[in-house]
């Protein structure tokens, strides 16, 4: 068994990375994300990795895409009007299904906003930040340990669907120090990087999708002579005017990741056996919560909670049978209400949905949120 | 067959490009460069931003990579350095590189990451129908300069030699041969290169700049450009109106990759 460790958010991201064979990183530093850089600039060389400090946040985010394309595994971090600025090349990720992890360590905004306190102001900006239509995937850890796991289940995502990931960490689990233990080398799945299975003679096309929807595009350098383009383009990879292919190519996009929910879709229930209302939080705010629900169930209410690790594609289903369930939803969010809307079209007017919304810089104490509840409950 | 059309996607031409285009024979230069130093279509990746110039990466059979407007030098880094047995080129536009580009060009000439950039420059923004660039000269008149520019344009050269480049050079569609020797040489530079290739845009800069014709442009390029050695020796009232092509700057700089080599050897220490 590993040794315990006192070990940062930050810190467990890049090193989960490394862990998932990460080998590159290309980034401009901010706060609060620069010690996932710094830890990557210190680390990826001795396993030899490259590390780049770039000029600006969108080098950072175009450097990664060309790692990612030569084949080697490949993760950028920031936060705030970093993540902004990265938009247009995680879209260009999207279209042209380069892996790649994008971590977010929300802090407040909007503009520079408050860049040392935590936020999730950036929930529907990870969905829906870059322009035109293509699905996210965006994950929300909790603790430092599940810091390090979701850098892991990340990059596997990348790779398996080959789609841009962010990971939306919070300023709270970033800068949170807490005792890991780490697993182990052989306990970690790895997905390997998606290989073309015919030869160009063969007839192989980089963009024609498997059985998943997901194509094998072939790395630079092995011969396949592939063009990547981020234009709409047909399965052989260059650009199509033609109305039916865009069509077909973007509900691909989108299919290849809502066939596979059940897959993605990751969340904790926690006393939910006997509840008859229910706090849904995930990130930073839900270590509140749970102490929250638990302190509230102490004093005989009828409460359980559950924890959104995938925030999108959300959980409609599950919130869904929740909604059977409980006699009404409780979000607190560190923001003006951002992710309560999609619980409120999840839960389609079966139950009440409250938002308890937080945004002046500091967290929720769990007895805020406990007050919430037992009002709720009345 | 000529030796060089292996080098294109036959399926993919006729481009683009308008009847007159110099980039066209820019693209050429390159890939005849390329069959001059031995590279092969395996190990030679081509990367290009967005507009006219950077259409050619689709026409040409190798690994290539369109990427977005101005970012190109970015992603080749990214290749170059995560496969350093690559060769990359990078195929970029006046208004690609020294506008929304033009801090990455800065960074990757300081940096001397070794890369090949071939700048077309027709001195306008073509694809979007003719506004100015930043390398469009004073007074010429573009949609977006309807009275003429008063923006003071780059000398994209002289740009990349104070950034840190190792390889500066400039030729012109009409020095053909001259061209391809001087992105042959960048070719063999093991740094930062920039090659500055002008290039005739006969639709949307010579129509508003008495130069419709393409012949007309050629023939300017003929008599404007001068050697870079007799470039040296011209008083200063003989340069005016002209521009020097050849090797303008030269110097030896170790490459990024090599540094970070020695990066990682420390750390494994």
């Amino acid at each position: 068994m590993q040794k315990a460790r006192l070990m940062q958010g930050n810190e467990a991201c890049a090193e989960g990375a490394i862990a998932a064979g990460v080998r590159f990183f290309g980034g401009y530093p901010i706060t609060p994300s620069t010690e996932i850089m710094e830890t990557m600039a210190k680390l990826l060389p001795q396993v030899g990795g490259k590390f780049v400090q770039m000029e600006d946040e969108i080098a950072g985010m175009g450097i990664v895409l060309g790692a990612s394309l030569a084949g080697v595994k490949a993760l950028t971090a920031s936060s705030g009007p970093g993540i902004s600025l990265k938009q247009e090349l995680i879209g260009y990720a999207a279209a042209a299904e380069i892996p790649v992890v994008v971590v977010n360590v929300q802090r407040v905004g909007p503009s520079t906003g408050q860049p040392t306190s935590p936020s999730h102001g950036d929930i529907m900006q990870a969905r829906w930040g870059t322009h035109g239509d293509h699905p996210m995937i965006a994950l929300a850890p909790w603790t430092v340990r599940e810091c390090y796991d979701a850098a892991i289940q990340a990059v596997n995502f990348s790779e398996r669907f080959r789609t841009p990931v962010i990971l939306l960490m919070d300023e709270i689990v970033g800068h949170l120090r807490e005792r890991v233990v780490l697993p182990e080398a052989d306990e970690i799945k790895i997905y390997p990087r998606r290989k073309p299975k015919m030869s160009r003679e063969e007839g192989y096309q980089p963009y024609r999708s498997d059985d998943d929807l997901v194509p094998n595009v072939a790395n630079f350098g092995e011969g396949y002579h592939i063009h990547v383009t981020g234009l709409v383009h047909d399965e052989t990879g260059f650009p199509s005017g033609s109305a039916k292919i865009t069509e077909e190519v973007i509900n691909r996009l989108h299919e290849k990741i809502n066939r596979a929910q059940e897959e993605v879709i990751l969340y904790d229930e926690f006393w939910l056996e006997d509840a008859e209302y229910a706090v849904v939080a995930f990130g930073g705010t839900a270590r509140t919560a749970y102490e929250a629900v638990r302190n509230a169930r102490a004093r005989g209410l009828k409460v359980g909670m559950v924890r959104l690790f995938t925030i999108w594609p959300f959980a409609d289903a599950e919130i869904a049978k929740l909604s059977k369930q409980v006699k009404g939803i409780l979000v607190p969010e560190l923001n003006y209400g951002q992710l309560v809307h999609e619980i409120e079209r999840a839960v389609a007017g079966r139950c009440p949905v409250k938002l308890l919304a937080k945004y002046n810089t500091e967290i929720f104490t769990p007895q805020e949120i406990e007050t919430a509840i037992t009002e709720f409950c009345k | 067959m000529r030796s060089y059309e292996k080098y294109f996607r036959q399926n993919r031409l006729p481009h683009m490009w308008c009847p007159g285009c110099g980039n066209g024979i820019a693209m050429k230069s390159i890939v005849q460069a390329i069959e001059k130093e031995g590279l092969t279509q395996d190990n030679t990746v081509i990367v290009s931003g967005i507009g006219c110039s950077s259409r050619a990466s689709g026409y040409m059979d190798f690994d290539t990579l369109h990427t977005a407007h101005g970012r190109a030098i970015p992603f080749a880094t990214g290749i170059k350095l995560a496969r350093p047995e690559l060769n990359v080129i990078v195929i970029t536009g006046d208004g690609d590189c020294t506008a929304i580009g033009g801090n990455h060009f800065i960074h990757g000439a300081r940096r001397n990451v070794d890369l090949t950039v071939v700048l077309f420059n027709n001195n306008i923004y073509g694809m979007t129908g003719g506004q100015a660039s930043p390398m469009t000269p004073m007074h010429k008149r573009a949609t977006t300069a309807p009275y003429g520019t008063v923006d003071r344009p780059f000398d994209a050269c002289k740009l990349a030699e104070a950034a840190g480049a190792t390889y500066v050079a400039r030729s012109t569609a009409f020095h053909v041969q001259h061209l391809t020797d001087m992105i042959a040489r960048g070719i063999q530079n093991k740094g930062f290169s920039l090659i500055e290739a002008m290039v005739q845009c006969p639709t949307a800069y010579g129509r508003k700049n008495k130069q419709g014709q393409p012949s007309v442009a050629m023939k300017w390029m003929r008599d404007s450009a001068v050697m870079k050695v007799a470039w040296d020796k011209l008083p200063a009232e003989k340069k005016v109106d002209k521009f020097p092509i050849g090797i303008l700057y030269e110097n030896k700089y170790e490459d990024y990759g090599t540094a970070y080599s020695e990066v990682i050897e420390a750390a494994q220490k």
